[in-house]
């Protein structure tokens, strides 16, 4: 179950539609605007951060996991009041960072994607964190409880996510 | 060459984040408004909102469809107690209107300009954020209904926030728990002023109440219109906790009378006039009508009584058998006639003798509410038609 090295030539590498591509993002961008105002509890999850955990991961290739981290963010930004770069900056860190450890672990599996959910969640958190409070000079508070809680419920919705996922994608 | 190709992927990500920081730089270093990435802005509101707005309308049409033909259940019961509740607020009234009628005098005497709301738009919440560092909604109406920047936003229990940006028929609302929304406050008891900021976990907070006063807990918290965006007097909230802060400041905390997590529908404040107090020259009679619309009714009488009342005339001089109580000058309420009995007891102000036509021009209230009663030597004759103008014929001395 656990995560297992593999060499670069194991490991199989996917792609998306470009349907998939386009509307996925702007799906889980549309659902994180939209649903935490009819069930508020819903807040607590990052859809698209899963969405770029998910593409990153089973693309493997670290310059569209940046890339695809960089657009999701940019347009999570644009719907907030804040300045643009904000979640821009942090989905680029964790797409860069989720593909590349793509390449070397194998996350196939439920139990790995579940841990590596939580890892970058907490990446993303203290990225944006960072960023908020060095750059922007917004108030933040920090609390493990809360994050490690949140990464754990995002976990949980990231591999039901991965599995939705591992439907569209193509083997190339 | 080799380097770059061995690097490339690290090199590329270098120069996306420098990008963005720059960018985020650029933007935090502007203390106008973000206009360099309004485009973004655009897009991606323009992106996201007609689904939203597709999504509330679908869910308003269906709760529509079944409130208004299904869910009748209760709708009497309902009904019986809006009208209880409508006659404890119509005395209610009377007693305000005295008091706003003396308050009006008094601010005419001292020159006092006071602001009030005369027009808003409903609007209808379609979405919010996404973010929670980021606590704002985004409402259906924008700058093609005439929605600007830095217009209040209110529900009837409370205010909401403020507008932040507006789209074409978008707009954002800065919420009031935003940690970068302040709104001027004032305490109604003590009249102390702080500003009401929210933090970073959501909470409200009332600022810069020095930490010598006493704040009690469960105290109302309203705006004080020192922003210039809130008229003054709309409810905020509660304070629901105070403890000593830093500094020389208490820290008090405040729960929002809107529930701001729960919102479906806000009013947007387009106009706030601003205008010099006048006392009111129709209180008096407005309390009257009040009064008299609380008078207990008697059943239309019947054709044939009316007839023999006709009939056989009674007397000049001699009592009639029933009293109508004034008449209001407004066109939807009834003539009562009532019981002389009855109303000698409630005090009101029909006549206990003879009926007595009220209208705009008819006689005017006394100060202490009881308008003038002429004695009539004509029996009274009830009308079927309710008429704004007196239904009980009179004859002039």
């Amino acid at each position: 179950m656990a995560i297992t090295y593999t060499s670069g030539e194991q490991v199989e590498v996917y792609r998306f539609s470009i349907p998939a591509t386009v509307l996925i993002p702007l799906a889980a961008v549309f659902l994180q605007a939209f649903l935490p105002l009819r069930f508020r509890f819903f807040s607590i999850f990052d859809l698209p951060l899963l969405v770029t955990i998910g593409f990153a991961t089973a693309r493997r290739s670290p310059l569209a996991g940046l890339l695809t981290g960089s657009f999701i963010g940019i347009l999570q930004d644009a719907l907030t009041h804040h300045p643009i770069g904000l979640y821009g900056i942090s989905l680029t860190v964790v797409g860069f960072g989720a593909s590349s450890l793509g390449i070397k672990l194998d996350v196939e599996h439920s139990g790995a994607r579940f841990l590596l959910t939580i890892f970058f969640y907490v990446v993303h958190e203290i990225v944006y964190f960072m960023i908020a409070r060095g750059l922007v000079g917004l108030h933040m508070e920090w609390s493990w409880p809360h994050e490690l809680l949140s990464g754990v419920a995002n976990a949980l919705l990231g591999v039901l996510i991965f599995m939705l996922l591992d439907r569209v994608k193509q083997r190339t | 060459m080799d380097v770059l190709g061995r690097y490339r992927n690290l090199i590329v990500l270098v120069g996306v984040l420098f990008a963005q920081v720059l960018g985020l730089a650029v933007q935090v270093k502007r203390t106008t408004d973000n206009e360099s990435t309004r485009l973004i802005r655009i897009w991606a509101v323009g992106t996201v909102t007609p689904l939203e707005k597709a999504l509330v309308w679908a869910q308003t049409s269906t709760g529509n469809v079944w409130h208004s033909y299904f869910y009748l259940r209760g709708v009497r019961a309902e009904n019986r107690s809006l009208k209880a509740q409508v006659e404890q607020m119509s005395l209610e009234r009377v007693r305000m209107s005295q008091d706003a009628d003396q308050a009006r005098r008094l601010q005419a005497l001292l020159a006092f300009k006071e602001q009030f709301i005369s027009a808003t738009m409903a609007a209808q919440v379609i979405g919010s954020s996404g973010s929670e560092l980021s606590r704002s909604v985004y409402i259906d109406k924008g700058e093609r209904d005439g929605i600007k920047p830095d217009m209040a936003v209110i529900t009837a229990d409370g205010i909401v926030g403020k507008v932040l940006r507006v789209y074409g028929s978008t707009a954002l609302v800065l919420l009031i728990d935003d940690q970068t929304s302040g709104v001027g406050a004032l305490l109604d008891k003590t009249r102390l002023q702080g500003i009401l900021r929210g933090t970073p976990s959501g909470e409200v907070v009332l600022e810069k109440v020095m930490s010598d006063e006493t704040v009690p807990a469960g105290e109302m918290v309203l705006t004080s219109g020192g922003d210039g965006i809130f008229p003054k007097g709309l409810l905020v909230g509660r304070v629901t906790k105070v403890a000593p802060g830093t500094e020389l400041f208490l820290n008090i905390r405040v729960r929002p009378a809107a529930d701001l997590s729960k919102l479906e529908e806000v009013l947007v404040v387009t106009k706030i006039d601003e205008r010099q107090a006048e006392p009111d020259q129709t209180g008096a009679a407005r309390a009257i009508d009040i009064l008299a619309e609380r008078l207990p009714k008697v059943p239309a009488k019947p054709e044939n009584a009316v007839k023999a009342d006709a009939a056989g005339a009674v007397a000049p001089g001699t009592v009639a058998p029933t009293t109508v109580a004034p008449l209001s000058t407004g066109s939807d309420l009834k003539p009562k006639a009532v019981p002389a009995e009855a109303s000698a007891a409630s005090g009101a102000p029909a006549a206990q003798k003879k009926a007595s036509p009220a209208s705009s021009s008819g006689p005017k209230a006394t100060a202490a509410g009881t308008p003038a009663v002429k004695d009539s030597p004509k029996p009274v004759k009830a009308t079927a038609e309710p008429k704004a103008q007196p239904t009980v014929e009179d004859s002039p001395h």
